[in-house]
């Protein structure tokens, strides 16, 4: 598949991690009683904006690593053949 | 203080409703055959459709439904998982895929049509499809009801003087029609990646709810000093029905619900095979419902103890009002009558607490989560938790619409419809089936609203017709002598031995009627659960005899015919050449020992 998912789920989580942390920054500590006090925008929003940018960054790899295989026919025929048999066959490595 | 959704929750809203919608729009032009719309091009990576086989299972009765279990019966309930999952997934990967992929059935009524028959097909196709509509559609009534309950949208409607009525409709047309969308133009991969990306909201809602109560009642410690034993400990007291919370005796837990139900459920259900289907070789599809199963084993401390926590907590009377819409009614009784922060049932009409026939409030069980999440999670987050919520529903609702075109198209459309047609034609149709699944769901959704009795009784037809299926699909893999007149009539006595089950016995306290007895009354159970149980193993049973005694007397199929449809006919995957770590054998060990640590960690 061209698109790989991991971008998109990067992109929203780090999208949200990122207004979480913002609104946690500046918003009024009285809104934090119910969370037994602790700043939970800021902080849930800083693990929910790193968890995004690290799907980011291992989609972006992974999308240009997929790429080389399905760009060639030799890829695209391994590809099939991986399919019909359910065998992993050997990695196709140029020199 | 009413609780009121602020410009920033709104906010996470539409972010996660454009990104649901952007991926459908993004994957509109990789949708071009009718392979790519229902099956997904088979290029999904294992991982994804690991995620995916466990997203389209959990919907919001999943969510909402676990958590009012675990707040009514404790710990118990992580049987669904521990017992009545890991090892029907295990099974369903390790010794049930190779034939479903390598068999290159599109769905799993057609597998039956390989194997079998066309009658064996149409029976399970027709049954499954009907279904998949009424679940879709119950699941979505559940969903604006607590939606509704919750309050959390009446300032909106206020502000723009609609009556409050129409949070219910409002609900049920956004996410279908979010649905409808996104389906439409992606079809199975658009559900899959959404699935996937649910998964993870849902987890990121859930956590934060999870660790604040447990920091709050002092941890899994804090919960075991705060409630009784029986809520705390999931086998003990399983010798007898009388003594565990649950009503049901280890036999049938076990058979009843860990090997009936849940392979029946796990391993034929096509709303989660599917997911395995769309896998890209044949590894990732036997790793699908293995990788699936780590996670699932884990839901439990997302799911579950969040019920618990919500009856451990002192019962604290600060969100009551937002439950009868905002005013000051919270009297000194009412506090007193709260179990934690679970208010009593009241009447719809009358506004009366409702009484159990010992003169007990009975509790309603179903806002645990909605209650904690009002309870803990400030502006900002509580956008988070609701998002997830709507998540948990919209995932469960694609996996329903899917499942259901698949098999619409392929099992009753092109089979009896209209057989030769281009393929661009039945994508079409995939398409139009799609806006056909979606609307039948929400008018299932309103007949749930006006006819409750017929849903019920609905969803106990359905409970017949699925407790034979895996008792057809064991013999059906692993017997080549198994004949298609066998399978067709095994089922369909077997959904017979269950109603005819069901008419003579009846759980203690119920009065005949839908709940069972309704022919004559010839054994009681201690509880409902036992009794599904019970008529699940008899069921089974049935199927399971009947399909052997017909198959011997009917003329078997050459075997030419079933080769990669049974196992001794089907060639043995060689798999000497993947690393040991990587091979399905050795996932399925590691998560059974797991599953089953967790079982004595919770004894």
């Amino acid at each position: 598949m061209e698109l790989d998912i991991r971008v998109p789920i990067g992109l929203m989580f780090a999208v949200l991690g990122l207004m979480l942390v913002l609104f946690g920054a500046f918003s009024d500590c009285s809104i934090y009683r119910v969370s037994l006090g602790i700043n939970l925008n800021l902080l849930w929003g800083a693990v929910m904006l790193a968890f995004g940018l690290s799907m980011l960054f291992f989609g972006r790899r992974g999308t240009a690593a997929h790429r080389t295989t399905l760009g060639s026919p030799e890829g695209r025929l391994m590809k099939t053949q991986e399919k019909e048999s359910g065998k992993k066959l050997p990695s196709f490595r140029p020199n | 203080m009413v609780t009121v959704l602020t410009f920033m929750d709104w906010l996470v809203m539409l972010v996660y409703f454009a990104f649901v919608l952007g991926i459908g729009f993004a994957l509109k032009r990789y949708t071009r055959t009718s392979t790519d719309f229902f099956l997904a091009g088979r290029a999904i990576p294992a991982w994804i459709c690991g995620l995916a086989f466990l997203s389209a299972n959990l919907g919001a009765q999943e969510v909402i439904g676990m958590a009012a279990s675990g707040a009514k019966y404790g710990i118990a309930t992580s049987h669904f998982y521990w017992v009545g999952a890991i090892p029907a997934m295990v099974f369903v990967g390790l010794f049930m895929m190779p034939f479903y992929y390598g068999s290159r059935a599109r769905s799993v009524p057609e597998y039956l049509r390989l194997r079998f028959d066309e009658k064996t097909r149409a029976l399970n196709a027709i049954s499954f499809a009907a279904m998949t509509i009424f679940s879709s559609g119950i699941s979505m009534y559940a969903m604006a009801r607590l939606i509704q309950a919750l309050h959390v949208f009446d300032g909106v409607f206020q502000a723009l003087n609609i009556g409050p009525e129409w949070i219910f409709h409002a609900s049920i047309f956004v996410s279908a029609l979010i649905v409808l969308i996104y389906v439409f133009l992606g079809g199975l991969t658009s559900a899959i990646y959404n699935e996937v990306l649910q998964f993870f909201l849902i987890v990121s809602g859930f956590l934060p709810l999870v660790w604040l109560g447990l920091a709050d009642v002092g941890g899994w410690a804090g919960i075991k000093a705060r409630l009784d034993a029986g809520h705390v400990h999931s086998w003990q007291g399983m010798a007898s029905p009388e003594t565990n919370p649950l009503g049901v005796e280890w036999f049938g837990l076990v058979a009843g619900l860990g090997f009936v139900l849940s392979f029946g459920y796990w391993c034929t259900d096509f709303l989660v095979v599917q997911r395995a289907m769309a896998a890209d070789s044949m590894n990732a599809a036997r790793r699908t419902p293995l990788i699936a199963a780590f996670p699932k084993m884990l839901f439990p401390f997302l799911v579950v103890l969040p019920g618990l926590i919500a009856v451990a907590l002192p019962g604290k009377p600060v969100a009551a009002n937002v439950l009868h819409g905002g005013g000051p009614v919270l009297t000194a009784v009412d506090s007193v009558l709260w179990r934690g922060l679970i208010p009593p049932k009241r009447d719809d009409e009358t506004g009366q607490i409702k009484l159990d026939r010992y003169g007990n409030p009975e509790f309603d069980y179903d806002l645990a989560v909605p209650m904690l999440l009002l309870h803990y999670f400030p502006t900002g987050l509580l956008g988070i938790g609701i998002t997830a919520l709507l998540a948990s529903f919209m995932s469960g609702m694609a996996g329903n619409i899917t499942a259901f075109n698949t098999v619409w198209t392929f099992d009753i459309y092109q089979s009896y419809i209209r057989k030769q047609a281009s393929d661009a034609h039945y994508l079409w149709v995939g398409r139009m089936t799609t806006i056909l699944g979606v609307t039948a769901s929400v008018l299932a959704a309103y007949l749930a609203t006006r006819f409750n009795n017929i849903m019920d009784l609905l969803q106990l037809v359905f409970a017949f017709v699925n407790a034979p299926l895996f008792a057809t699909f064991l013999l059906g893999m692993f017997w080549k002598r198994v004949t298609g007149h066998g399978a067709f009539w095994g089922l369909l006595l077997g959904t017979l031995a269950a109603a005819i089950h069901h008419g003579l016995t009846l759980p203690r306290g119920a009065a005949a009627g839908i709940k069972g007895g309704w022919i004559a009354v010839i054994q009681v159970y201690p509880s409902e659960m036992a009794q599904n149980f019970w008529t699940a193993i008899y069921a089974w049973s049935t199927c399971f005899v009947l399909t052997i005694l017909i198959s011997l007397f009917t003329r078997p199929r050459p075997d030419s015919d079933l080769a990669g449809l049974v196992y001794a006919l089907t060639e043995k995957l060689s798999e000497s050449h993947l690393k040991w770590f990587a091979r399905p054998e050795t996932l399925a060990i590691i998560v059974l020992a797991v599953a089953l640590l967790l079982n004595i960690v919770f004894w």
